[in-house]
């Protein structure tokens, strides 16, 4: 609650010249108001922010920006709140920074295949925009729905067809961002590439860490002219595995290359009804897409793969329906498995994909261990897991457990080569892992390039990259591998 | 082919320079020495720190030392039906995998394929303080900590000595055919910029001397009947035209005067300069031979949206990249010190300041 306003209180003081900059329902500071901004995605950590704020012109950011740098608080930026690793979740002597506001498709330019947009526009909404003149938005996180472009650049979102056309990333060509003190940038640029660093590299992916994103530009791709999606069955998980390493050996880069296992299978079938075999191990959908011609070469090759690899059974989606339908259940796996158990938890590790049957191995084992159950959908094409631990958090002590049994996942990741995490985000939730893959050296470089950007650390503090001296702490409870982590540091 | 690491040699240099605070000059086999602007320093040789470390096709990745030679890489990827799908330029047969990467050149495959910086996916870095460091790995989808890896392709070496690279690798293209049509240029920007919005297996497309041309490459179907969608005569596999022109070795590039490389959106009307043009990448990449001064193809190109760099030739003392915004170069340099704090390395290669 908030008491009496008081002039010479510096949080009373910001608020204050929130209120003369912005209307005064862009201003929230009861508790109510602010409830709805508590959490993302990752709804096990909340915060309540000390004030949320919704500008709507880029000018009111950048005033924004001054005021705080000026007050040295702390700013979260906010787009739809999708996110699955805590990025947004708000600090509670912070601003949260809300760009819900800006939703205008600002240009669209169908001779040199891009487009200019706000970053609070929906990514599936690019897509629509454009369609007409034969061009998508190829990023499709599974959230595509609600998720906005800002977010999407500050995860580098993935989605189902990032093996063959890239993750955020690859498809942007230019961003206009508000830095820490205010200042308007523009990163990147309408031509293929930019004088300098390659600072939008930098800036995707960067969870909020480096600056706002007031403005993106996306390369847009011409619509394929067929796709057509391919379903195996396999009644063992490892054989599956090895024929998605067949499908790329045989030269073919599918536009999406899915897995699902039993478990996950299973709910899924229950859920949408999508026609997949109940009594398989494993599943794969390969998707193909192209011009008719190479389509209709390219399902003739990946079926004899499949077939060669040990599958069961092999259909080809009969139509556009029937495609919907196979990719109808893969994308309500989550809200499927949410169905079977009161709660689950999502990880995203990515793994050499060779290392898939040492990885369901050791899953396996550790469900046992810990008595929770499983469910693995899979970016099999470039190797990004998604196992969804099902738990009950209800029951005193399991959520902790669950998450254990999580870090031990990405742990494992990291061990067989992989990272601990290929497209939702280090934010809140692995920031001890950030102490696993990475050697202090490479975690200070983070912090330096930080600082670059942000001198104070005002800008989504003590996320993304833990501190050493979190680390040293974490690894005083983690021997990993039987060598202490960060051994350089004192600790205590 | 040799595979040795000399990366405790490589540290302990660049420690030593740190010390003494000398500049390092960073070379592979020094085909690109013609690139960027002069820099002094002494020099570090990287060329011996060679050798593919792990390739498995089924993985889609390649990773190698620096000075592993290019030609390796491309014919170890050829031998197993893959390719860097950037279509690198070598400008010299030692050319080396950590120079392509530093100075982030594509070919003519990039507006379609993506370029150099598309395909990094980790790197070993050793930085101005003699620290070894690890970003991205040999996975396609990574996001832990900020994209340091990306980061290096075209930072022409000034931010640390790259000791290892990973790259996203990808199959080669059944089939390969070349179109060639007489046009104006104005109908050759509407063609190639057209090719954007049409679902069409193109991947290179590019207009001179009042020809256009355009690469037609996927499956053997595929191909015959893209070439029946698109106009224009089959060009002979032989002329190795693509190769020709990503090395410059098309008799349009016989010239002694400064090389201008001028990017610009694709659908970009002829730019008002006079000299001699030859535009690649569907328009998005256009080379320029002109008498016209520095400054005024700066302006009209800055006026038309783009920018421009003084590829070859010219005043190398002078700026040859496009010049920053103030605020801009401040955070660049920033980022410059975050890795290198004394300047070691490359010192000026890039602009006087970094």
């Amino acid at each position: 609650m908030i008491g009496e306003a008081d002039k010479s209180n510096p949080r009373d003081q910001l608020i204050q010249a929130f209120q003369q900059l912005l209307p005064d329902e862009a201003v929230l500071t009861e508790a109510e108001d602010l409830r709805p901004f508590e959490c993302d995605g990752l709804s096990v950590y909340r915060r309540l922010p000390m004030v949320v704020v919704l500008p709507e012109t880029v000018a009111q950011v950048q005033t924004i920006m001054r005021l705080c740098f000026d007050a040295k608080v702390p700013v979260v930026a906010r787009g739809a709140g999708t996110g699955l690793s805590g990025g947004a979740l708000p600090l509670e002597d912070g601003v949260l920074l809300s760009l819900a506001k800006f939703r205008q498709i600002l240009n669209v330019d169908p001779d040199n295949a891009m487009a200019t947009v706000q970053p609070g526009v929906r990514n599936l909404a690019i897509s629509e925009a454009v369609a007409s003149h034969g061009l998508y938005y190829a990023p499709d996180p599974s959230s595509q729905i609600a998720c906005t472009i800002g977010g999407n650049v500050a995860e580098n979102s993935g989605g189902v067809h990032c093996l063959k056309y890239g993750l955020t990333v690859h498809n942007i060509l230019q961003l206009k961002i508000v830095t820490v003190d205010g200042e308007l940038l523009t990163i990147g640029s309408e031509t293929l590439d930019s004088p300098g660093y390659d600072l939008l590299a930098l800036m995707t992916g960067s969870e909020g860490m480096l600056g706002i994103i007031v403005e993106v530009t996306v390369k847009l791709l011409a619509t394929p002219e067929r796709a057509q999606v391919v379903l195996a069955a396999f009644d063992d998980v490892t054989r599956a595995g090895e024929a998605v390493g067949a499908i790329i050996a045989a030269g073919i880069i599918p536009a999406g290359l899915e897995m699902m296992d039993k478990l996950a299978i299973q709910a899924a079938e229950d859920f949408a009804h999508a026609g997949y075999p109940r009594d398989a191990e494993a599943i794969l959908l390969c998707e193909l897409d192209g011009s008719n011609a190479e389509v209709s070469e390219q399902i003739m090759i990946v079926r004899d793969v499949l077939k060669q690899s040990g599958a069961t059974e092999v259909r080809t989606a009969k139509d556009e329906a029937e495609r919907q339908l196979f990719w109808k259940g893969r994308k309500s796996a989550f809200p499927a498995v949410g169905r079977i158990s009161p709660d689950y938890y999502c990880m995203d590790g990515t793994i050499p994909r060779r290392q898939l049957p040492k990885v369901l191995a050791y899953m396996s084992e550790l469900s046992n261990e810990y008595g929770l159950a499983v469910a693995n959908v899979f970016h099999a094409g470039d190797g990004n897991l998604h196992p969804l631990i099902l738990f009950d958090a209800n029951k005193p002590g399991e959520l902790e457990r669950t998450e254990e049994f999580g870090r031990k996942i990405l742990e494992f990741c990291v061990d067989v080569g992989g990272t601990i995490t290929g497209e939702h985000g280090v934010g809140m939730e692995k920031i001890d892992q950030m102490c696993v893959q990475f050697q202090s050296a490479a975690l200070s470089q983070f912090h330096a390039i930080k600082a670059a950007f942000d001198p104070e650390g005002l800008l989504n503090p003590g996320k993304a990259v833990p501190t050493l001296h979190r680390c040293a702490e974490f690894g005083a409870m983690h021997v990993h591998n039987g060598e202490l982590a960060h051994p350089e540091l004192e600790r205590f | 082919m040799s595979n040795t690491s000399i990366s405790e040699l490589l540290q302990s240099q660049v420690q030593q320079a740190a010390k003494e605070g000398r500049a390092l000059n960073i070379v592979g086999a020094g085909s690109k020495s013609f690139l960027g602007r002069y820099s002094s320093g002494a020099r570090l040789d990287v060329s011996k720190h060679c050798g593919i470390i792990e390739y498995d096709p089924r993985e889609l990745v390649i990773t190698a030392r620096a000075g592993t030679p290019l030609q390796e890489i491309e014919q170890t990827l050829a031998d197993n039906k893959q390719m860097l799908a950037f279509e690198p330029p070598h400008f010299g047969e030692n050319a080396t995998l950590g120079g392509t990467i530093a100075a982030g050149l594509s070919g003519p495959r990039r507006p379609y394929a993506g370029a150099a910086r598309d395909f990094v996916l980790g790197c070993k870095l050793l930085n101005g303080k003699g620290e070894i460091m690890q970003f991205g790995g040999q996975v396609m989808k990574n996001v832990a900590g900020y994209d340091v890896s990306r980061l290096m392709a075209g930072a022409y070496g000034t931010l640390g000595v790259m000791l290892e690279l990973s790259l996203k690798v990808l199959p080669r293209p059944a089939a390969t055919v070349t179109l060639f049509n007489e046009c104006s240029e104005a109908d050759a920007i509407q063609f190639m910029s057209g090719l954007l919005s049409k679902a069409l297996p193109v991947d290179a497309s590019c207009y001179y001397k009042g020809q256009s041309y355009v690469r037609i490459s996927g499956s053997e179907q595929s191909v015959i009947e893209a070439q029946k969608r698109l106009l224009g005569e089959r060009l002979s596999q032989r002329s190795y035209f693509w190769q020709r022109l990503r090395e410059h070795e098309l008799s349009f590039f016989n010239s002694d005067k400064p090389l201008w490389r001028i990017m610009v959106k694709p659908a970009t009307a002829s730019l008002p300069i006079d000299g001699e043009w030859l535009l690649d990448w569907g328009g998005g990449q256009r080379w320029l031979y002109s008498d016209a001064d520095a400054s005024t193809i700066r302006n009209i190109v800055q006026q038309h949206g783009g920018h421009v760099s003084l590829f070859r030739g010219g005043d190398r003392n002078s700026d040859v990249f496009q010049p920053l915004a103030k605020s801009m170069q401040l955070l660049q340099q920033r980022i410059k010190t975050s890795f290198d704090p004394d300047s070691l390395f490359n010192p000026g290669r890039m602009y006087a300041e970094i």
